[in-house]
């Protein structure tokens, strides 16, 4: 196969790498594992992998802790230049999110598929609304020549947030493809894994920014 | 019987695509090997050359800028690509599965990823050398946030290499959990999987931070932010607490593999039980739990205050005795075994002596007041090197000539790989061991230049590296010429799974999984209570 | 065989006993499991193929033996360590401070009298000397292989050093954190003098005896020495290469072109002021780095230089 051919194999295969991984349902019927244990299986690898996120995000609440204790005063006047009413929506609005892909999860469980892509899609508008209002965020205080190296509290506050705006887009994407896995009929009661632990990662993300608002916001 | 049962992991499919797309175990522990071989060898010959450089105390064939580069390469590929991913990727890969009983990993697809992320890590890593980073692989700020080199891109690709292991962690934790087969008890796991499970943990749990100490690296270097700056408030020390907070916990990543491929080949070659298998179990875990709690001991001339000092230093002492215990019950393996000198079994046996020495220059190094002398010399060096090469290389080439009928289906030459091994042993000593003295003389870390009163020492441990170079080579070379003829099953009468099938085995392992009822290591042929 | 530096300083020889200590336990160890291991080698090799071999898992006895011995050994090791470490870190009370300053690549000192040297610390013998040292830029580390003594230096805080040399005599310092480039050439020395040869170094009268002796020296000879000792190499080639600073190759009566346009030739005048005002015509192509030299270097230290810089053609 020519050039193209290899090029968009290789782009597939960062796309869409389950796709292009044979599948192991498929292989003549020899199925590796059963239904519960893959299902159990899931579980603790999904917790396990929150495991990871906590101690990624530990290390900048440890950083936190230690500049706030060092500069105790940057840290007031810093928390309180922040926009506390819309740092506010966004923590409704992520909580919130949390309430509806929980629902999802309960719903797949009971096979109401329309229900579910509801609450999939609530949450994922919810996520871009995060996204939208951290921008403005985010811009009011470029505009006011406030950057990431402004002083400690201004660093502290663009890279938390920064990873975790990060996480928010890696969240919508892991919802998205899941959404469209739930169009194509792929999720039932009987199989929901995927929307259980996709669920799991939802809540991390929004339990992180319940720690991070008054941390950062609420200090002054 | 299936056609593919008929064939072997290796034969059942060809072709690139038949590779880079499987989820067979078995093949990406062997794709592993033959990635991290390839890293292993570019950051060898960098140490040849920075070891050459060494043959005069001026410049001898680079310069300052080219020698820095050097030993920044030198660790951070053996540290990032080789030593931190490579064991346990690759025979644990290959392993684990087979030794617990299961038709693969639970999360194959996963596993296929992990595979592809330390290939793109590595790749980001290697685009690096563009402009090559001068750092030595610890990256300490303030340096690290201004020199030119691009240092961005060698730790975004650390970045990524760190995705790869916290998922190969995962998938091995809960295979392990979920995947033993009827009758394998904990207590029945073979050492080499507790070995991993415990290297797993740390994986998962110390990685990440690691992971955020880069990202906030990149975020000073690219966005400005002020964490570890000192001109910026920030504090050059937090990055050394977040740097060793990782790793600290990632040295035993490297060397518990190891340890568990030791505690496999003993008691297949000295045809005796494990001595003290459950001491073994749980050295381990407590090795690998208290391994979080030491990682000050990086940084006893740091700044950090004398309170905080003798705290670590006491703990470095408490991880000292479970390790002294393995050694113990390695060499009480023996005892009244029917040993057999194996190659596989010769660098089990060296790999406990070296080991040692390693790990007793370790008891120097804890002790508050010779650590301010010996810290950043080529003491530490030298430490590092035994456990590392003496342990951790020592454990890889015991387990490549171990598990090699196992993985390539071929026997290969005993003697020559004999005689690579005594080389090898040999040319090891001769170069890390004038170190100990070098470095207890005052010779400081990462020298372009060096006083010329250390020359000859200096030489003596270049000649070394060379006496290692034909040896390796040697080893590699009778590895690539197995000898005619299929391997058999069992051609070491082990009593583990993974010699219970062909060799190779084929792509699912078990036609029918197995039930255990027999401890691992049920050879000798009474119990007997006492010595 | 020398296995120690010499031992200059009351931290050296607690220091030197840990290692001492430290190297009998592992010497013992070493060789014990080396025999075992050889011993039970030989002893139990394999004879036949069907050899009995008992299934010993198990021996409460060594089991406590081997895990109470490290036990106590380490706790010994620690305990001596701690020791010596925590005596090492109290400052006398009648210490005297110099301040250090590190920068790429070396070290500054501040007496207590105002003098300043660079890259040669001079101390009295037996007296307690404590140094207050901090970084201009990145992070170094001080070490005296003789003394036994290394403390991190940075920017962002102080950090100390207690020491009492106990031997007249000149000892090696490194620096020995990595720091650039020119790490491995960031070197000093330590001069430990009697207290009268101090107290005439102090006041200024030993700078006559030392004038007399450089006079007997060429000066571009002397300019090559203190090219060394002064730490210009650090940054200035004299092969031409061009590194932190311009290289001396050719400089002198060359054409010098600087950052804000203007122009001048390098002649003895531009070196002199380019040495203790390096901040005023600095060369395009380079950045404000260079430290001053004012009240480091005297003015037959600068001729000698200058002449140096003449031979290099």
């Amino acid at each position: 196969m020519g050039i193209f051919g290899i090029t968009s194999k290789l782009i597939k295969s960062i796309a869409y790498p389950s796709e292009m991984v044979p599948s192991i349902e498929e292989d003549d019927g020899h199925h590796h594992f059963d239904a519960v244990t893959e299902h159990e299986g899931a579980k603790l690898g999904m917790w396990l992998f929150l495991a990871t996120e906590l101690l990624l995000f530990g290390g900048l609440f440890a950083a936190y802790a230690i500049y706030r204790a060092k500069y105790p005063e940057m840290f007031m006047q810093g928390s309180k230049s922040l926009d506390v009413v819309l740092g506010s929506v966004n923590t409704v609005i992520l909580i919130f999110s949390s309430l509806t892909v929980a629902i999802a999860v309960k719903a797949i469980q009971e096979n109401r598929i329309k229900l579910v892509k509801i609450m999939l899609w609530v949450t994922i508008i919810c996520a871009a609304i995060f996204a939208v209002n951290k921008y403005f965020e985010y811009t009011y205080k470029f505009g006011k020549g406030i950057f990431p190296g402004t002083d400690i509290f201004y660093s502290i506050y663009f890279a938390a947030t920064g990873v975790h705006m990060l996480h928010v887009f890696i969240g919508m994407a892991v919802l998205g493809v899941l959404l469209r896995k739930v169009y194509k009929g792929k999720y039932s009661k009987d199989n929901y894994t995927a929307i259980e632990i996709g669920g799991l990662y939802w809540h991390l993300v929004d339990l992180i920014w319940i720690y991070l608002f008054p941390l950062l916001y609420l200090v002054g | 019987m299936s056609e593919e049962q008929e064939k072997n992991y290796l034969d059942n499919g060809e072709g690139f695509r038949s590779w880079f797309f499987t989820v067979d175990h078995k093949r990406i522990g062997v794709m592993y090997l033959w990635a991290i071989g390839v890293f292993f060898i570019v950051a060898a010959i960098a140490s040849f050359l920075l070891r050459a450089e060494h043959l005069t105390p001026g410049p001898t064939i680079v310069n300052a800028d080219t020698y820095n580069v050097l030993f920044t390469l030198h660790g951070s590929m053996m540290v990032f690509l080789f030593i931190v991913p490579g064991v346990a990727a690759s025979f644990g890969n290959f392993l684990i599965p087979l030794m617990i009983g299961a038709k693969d990993v639970i999360f194959p697809k996963l596993n296929l990823y992990s595979f592809w992320l330390y290939l793109a890590g590595a790749l980001i890593f290697m685009l690096a050398l563009a402009a090559p980073a001068d750092t030595g692989w610890t990256f300490y700020t303030p340096y690290s946030i201004e020199t030119g080199a691009n240092v961005i891109l060698i730790t975004f690709g650390v970045f990524v290499l760190g995705f790869s292991s916290i998922l190969t962690g995962i998938n091995f934790i809960v295979t392990m959990h979920k995947l033993r087969a009827p009758g394998m008890t904990w207590d029945r796991l073979p050492l080499f999987c507790w070995a991993a499970y415990a290297t797993s943990l740390l994986q998962v749990l110390a990685t990440p931070v690691v992971g955020i100490t880069l990202l906030l690296l990149i975020g000073e270097r690219y966005f400005g932010l002020g964490f570890f700056d000192p001109a910026k408030g920030g504090d050059p020390v937090m990055f050394q607490h977040f740097f060793w907070f990782y790793s600290h916990p990632a040295v035993y990543i490297m060397i518990l593999p190891a340890m568990g491929i030791v505690s496999e080949i003993m008691p297949v070659f000295a045809r005796k039980p494990i001595f003290g298998y459950k001491a073994i179990a749980y050295a381990s875990l407590a090795i690998a739990l208290i391994s979080f709690l030491v990682w000050g001991h990086h940084m006893f001339v740091s700044g950090q205050s004398k309170l905080v000092n003798i705290i670590f230093s006491v703990i470095t002492y408490a991880v000292a005795v479970p390790t002294a215990i393995k050694v113990f019950n390695w060499l009480w393996t023996l005892y009244k075994g029917s040993i057999e000198l194996s190659t596989a079994m010769l660098y089990s046996l060296a790999f406990i002596f070296l080991f040692t020495i390693g790990g007793l220059t370790g008891l120097f190094l804890g002790a508050l007041a010779a650590d301010v002398h010996l810290h950043d010399t080529y003491f530490v060096v030298a430490h590092m090197h035994y456990v590392m090469i003496g342990g951790t290389v020592f454990g890889f080439f015991a387990a490549l000539h171990f598990w090699y009928p196992k993985m390539w289906g071929r026997m290969f030459d005993e003697f020559k790989a004999k005689i690579a091994f005594v080389l090898i042993f040999i040319g090891f000593n001769v170069a890390f061991f004038p170190q100990f003295i070098m470095g207890t003389l005052g010779m400081p870390r990462r020298y372009f230049n060096y006083a010329p009163e250390f020359q000859s020492l200096h030489v003596v441990s270049t000649y070394g590296t060379w006496i290692i170079g034909i040896g390796f080579i040697l080893m590699l070379w009778n590895l690539m010429r197995p000898l005619p003829g299929k391997a058999p099953a069992n051609p070491y009468n082990s009593l583990s799974l993974e010699w219970s099938m062909d060799s190779p085995p084929g792509t699912f392992n078990f036609d029918d999984i197995p039930t255990v009822t027999e401890p691992v290591y049920n050879y000798g042929t009474k119990i007997e209570e006492g010595a | 065989m020398k296995w120690l530096p010499e031992s200059a300083s009351t931290f050296a020889p607690g220091v030197d006993l840990i290692l001492w200590l430290v190297t009998i336990i592992s010497v013992i160890s070493c060789v014990l499991i080396a025999f075992l291991l050889i011993y039970f080698v030989i002893k139990y090799r394999r004879k036949t193929e069907n050899d009995q071999t008992p299934a010993i898992t198990h021996d409460s006895f060594l089991e406590t033996l081997w895990t109470v011995i490290p036990t106590i050994l380490c706790i010994v090791i620690f305990i001596y360590g701690y020791v010596y470490y925590d005596q090492y870190t109290v400052t006398p009370k009648n210490a005297v401070e110099v301040n250090v300053t590190a920068k790429q690549w070396l070290w500054s000192f501040d007496y207590s009298n105002g003098k300043k040297t660079l890259n040669e610390l001079y101390v009295p013998v037996d007296q307690p000397i404590r140094l207050v040292m901090q970084s201009d830029d990145v992070l170094h580390s001080f070490f005296v292989p003789a003394f036994r003594v290394k403390q991190d230096v940075m920017g962002n805080r102080y950090t100390y050093i207690n020491f009492t040399a106990t031997k007249e005599g000149v000892y090696d310092l490194y620096c020995t954190e990595y720091c650039g480039t020119a790490h491995s050439d960031m070197l000093g020395k330590v001069h430990v003098l009697s207290k009268a040869k101090f107290a005439s170094w102090q006041d200024g009268s030993a700078d006559k005896v030392k004038k007399a002796s450089a006079a007997s020296i060429p000066p571009a000879e002397l300019g090559k020495q203190l090219y060394s000792n002064k730490g210009c190499l650090a940054c200035h080639s004299i092969d031409g290469a061009n590194g932190v600073g311009p290289s001396w190759k050719g400089l002198f009566a060359k054409n010098r072109v600087f950052t804000d346009g203007a122009s001048a030739i390098a002649d003895e005048n531009y070196i002199k002021e380019s040495i203790l005002y390096p901040g005023e015509k600095m060369v395009e192509g380079y950045g404000p780095v260079m430290p001053s030299y004012k009240g480091l270097l005297d003015d037959d230290e600068i001729t000698a230089i200058i002449e140096y810089i003449k031979t290099l053609k």
